[in-house]
């Protein structure tokens, strides 16, 4: 599998873009995780992401988020200057809890939805989007 | 996380390339069909041969070197994003322009009809033995029958528009540019830019296109370089782009001074590299990375 | 901005009480005020930032947008059909325009 390697193919271009300090971002995740959560635990499991494993361009990449039983679910980028990507809210004329998007993505990172269900907790998941620079119109 | 400083991460990136070369996803998915809404199959893969492409197995689509997603995309005509742009285009066909008070419609009637085929054979030569593509077509009909005040801009949104909707009326037509009579020099000339180094990286479309496909070019899958399923909604644009377009990004990327959209040079490349897709399945508007 | 066209595609028939998969697409730049122009200038910012879909009056989704999500936003979602009935869909743009398309719906 890819392991350090992925992120060695994001090239320079990212590298000299992420040039605020690794814990602004982790702020802004950490902010927009309170914002939704209000500080409460946060499980894993029960939500499921699609995204495909190298996006073909990093300002396109298809996404769907399943989380039965939810009535809410936020999206977010860790890895983007600005982490927050969406936040869905089902009512009652809601199907099955899902949505499909197309998000835009600046480097490889972790996208995270977090749901919060019926009963007021919350669950989550996390995958990977590798984010390469291409050699062809950059 | 990991941040690596910008020297390195490119000597690394270069090695990975070639670790990277290895992997199945390098070729095209020759099990890949593109079949539209569930219904319509267009032609991906067609017959090289000795004239054109004599150093071409097969020819094949940009479809096929594309993930799964982004094909996925192109195969239906809802989802695919281009097809807003074909819908713009549908709508500039029945405006009334220019003093004559007219639209397209007034006078070439349902583009299906009156447009089908019309993407297949493009560029091709006028009646005074000039080679245009189809965006000088749709410039001449509305500066000179349409009375219209100003050409469309080659990359503006309403010709890219345009394009589009003239695009799909051949959807599924085999390409098919001619090469001969009054074409022949223009086809000559595109054929020597084809393989003509250009840069400080000292590239033709050749090296990449015809000896490489298939390989990666860092992280970029390198196809054939067809048009046939131009004009293409390119996900890093996230807007449909023109031909000439792609040609000046080409260009731009081995560090050449490079050539205007529209220009007589960009034409001729336009006719032969239209040429190498024939018997490809125009695709309309197709999506790609 | 060019004329803002909504595009849905709902399923062709279904049965009362169905759960219909809703697919929505509209035209527009999504411009997320990270990108600078040539003079080096922040683009302005301005994009659709919400989205709602009501079905017979009753609130589907309610979706909140930020920059990262894609120019042309593609939204899919499941809406319950109990009965016939309008699908109202909106869309909020920053510059406080607002777009709309309704379509209606019949069960089988």
């Amino acid at each position: 599998m890819f392991t350090r390697r992925d992120t060695l193919a994001i090239g320079v271009g990212a590298a000299a873009a992420s040039a605020l300090p690794f814990a602004a971002f982790a702020a802004t995740v950490d902010e927009a995780i309170a914002a939704f959560t209000g500080g409460a635990a946060v499980a894993e499991g029960g939500v499921t992401i699609t995204a495909p494993e190298i996006a073909e361009n990093g300002n396109t990449v298809p996404v769907t988020i399943e989380a039965p039983g939810a009535a809410e679910i936020t999206l977010l980028a860790t890895g983007n200057p600005a982490a927050e990507v969406a936040v869905f809210k089902f009512g009652p004329g809601a199907g099955n809890a899902m949505v499909a998007t197309r998000i835009r993505l600046g480097r490889t990172q972790d996208i995270m939805a977090i749901a919060k269900m019926a009963d007021g907790s919350f669950t989550s998941a996390r995958v990977e989007v590798k984010v390469t620079i291409g050699g062809c119109g950059g | 996380m990991q941040h690596l400083k910008a020297g390195r991460t490119l000597a690394l990136a270069t090695a990975c390339v070639a670790a990277l070369t290895g992997v199945a996803l390098a070729d095209p998915d020759l099990t890949a069909e593109l079949v539209i809404d569930g219904e319509l199959h267009l032609v991906t893969r067609a017959p090289s041969d000795d004239v054109i492409t004599p150093n071409l197995p097969e020819r094949y689509s940009g479809f096929l070197f594309r993930d799964p997603a982004t094909r996925d995309m192109q195969m239906d005509d809802f989802e695919n994003p281009a097809m807003l742009a074909v819908e713009e285009g549908e709508g500039l066909w029945s405006t009334v322009e220019g003093t004559a008070g007219q639209s397209c419609q007034d006078c070439h009637g349902d583009a299906a009809d009156s447009m089908a085929g019309v993407r297949a054979s493009m560029p091709h030569v006028n009646g005074d033995g000039v080679l245009w593509s189809m965006e000088n077509y749709v410039n001449n009909c509305r500066t000179t029958r349409m009375g219209a005040a100003e050409p469309w801009g080659w990359n503006s949104g309403q010709m890219r528009a345009m394009t589009s909707y003239i695009s799909m009326q051949s959807r599924g037509m085999p390409v098919n540019v001619a090469i001969d009579g009054a074409a022949a020099p223009y086809w000559e000339q595109g054929r020597e830019m084809y393989y003509t180094r250009f840069g400080q990286l000292e590239l033709s479309c050749a090296n990449c296109h015809e000896d490489s496909a298939g390989l990666m070019i860092r992280a970029d899958h390198l196809s054939q370089g067809q048009i046939s399923g131009f004009p293409t909604y390119r996900l890093k644009d996230q807007r449909v782009v023109s031909i000439h377009n792609r040609f000046v990004g080409c260009i731009r990327d081995t560090r050449a001074e490079t050539f205007a959209m529209g220009s007589p040079e960009f034409i001729a490349l336009e006719l032969y590299v239209a040429s190498r897709g024939n018997g490809l399945a125009v695709e309309g508007v197709s999506v790609r990375p | 901005m060019t004329d803002v066209r909504p595009r849905i595609r709902l399923p062709r028939s279904a049965a009362a009480g169905d759960s219909i998969v809703v697919k929505t697409l509209i035209n527009h730049d999504m411009e997320s005020g990270q990108r600078r122009n040539s003079a080096g200038e922040i683009i302005p910012r301005q994009i659709v930032n919400r989205f709602t879909c009501e079905y017979a009056g009753v609130m589907v989704i309610d979706m909140e947008l930020h920059g990262a999500i894609s120019a042309n936003p593609y939204i899919e979602f499941e809406a319950v059909v109990p009965a016939s009935g309008d699908f109202v869909f909106t869309w909020y743009d920053d510059n406080g325009e607002v777009y709309t398309s309704t379509e209606s719906f019949t069960v089988a």
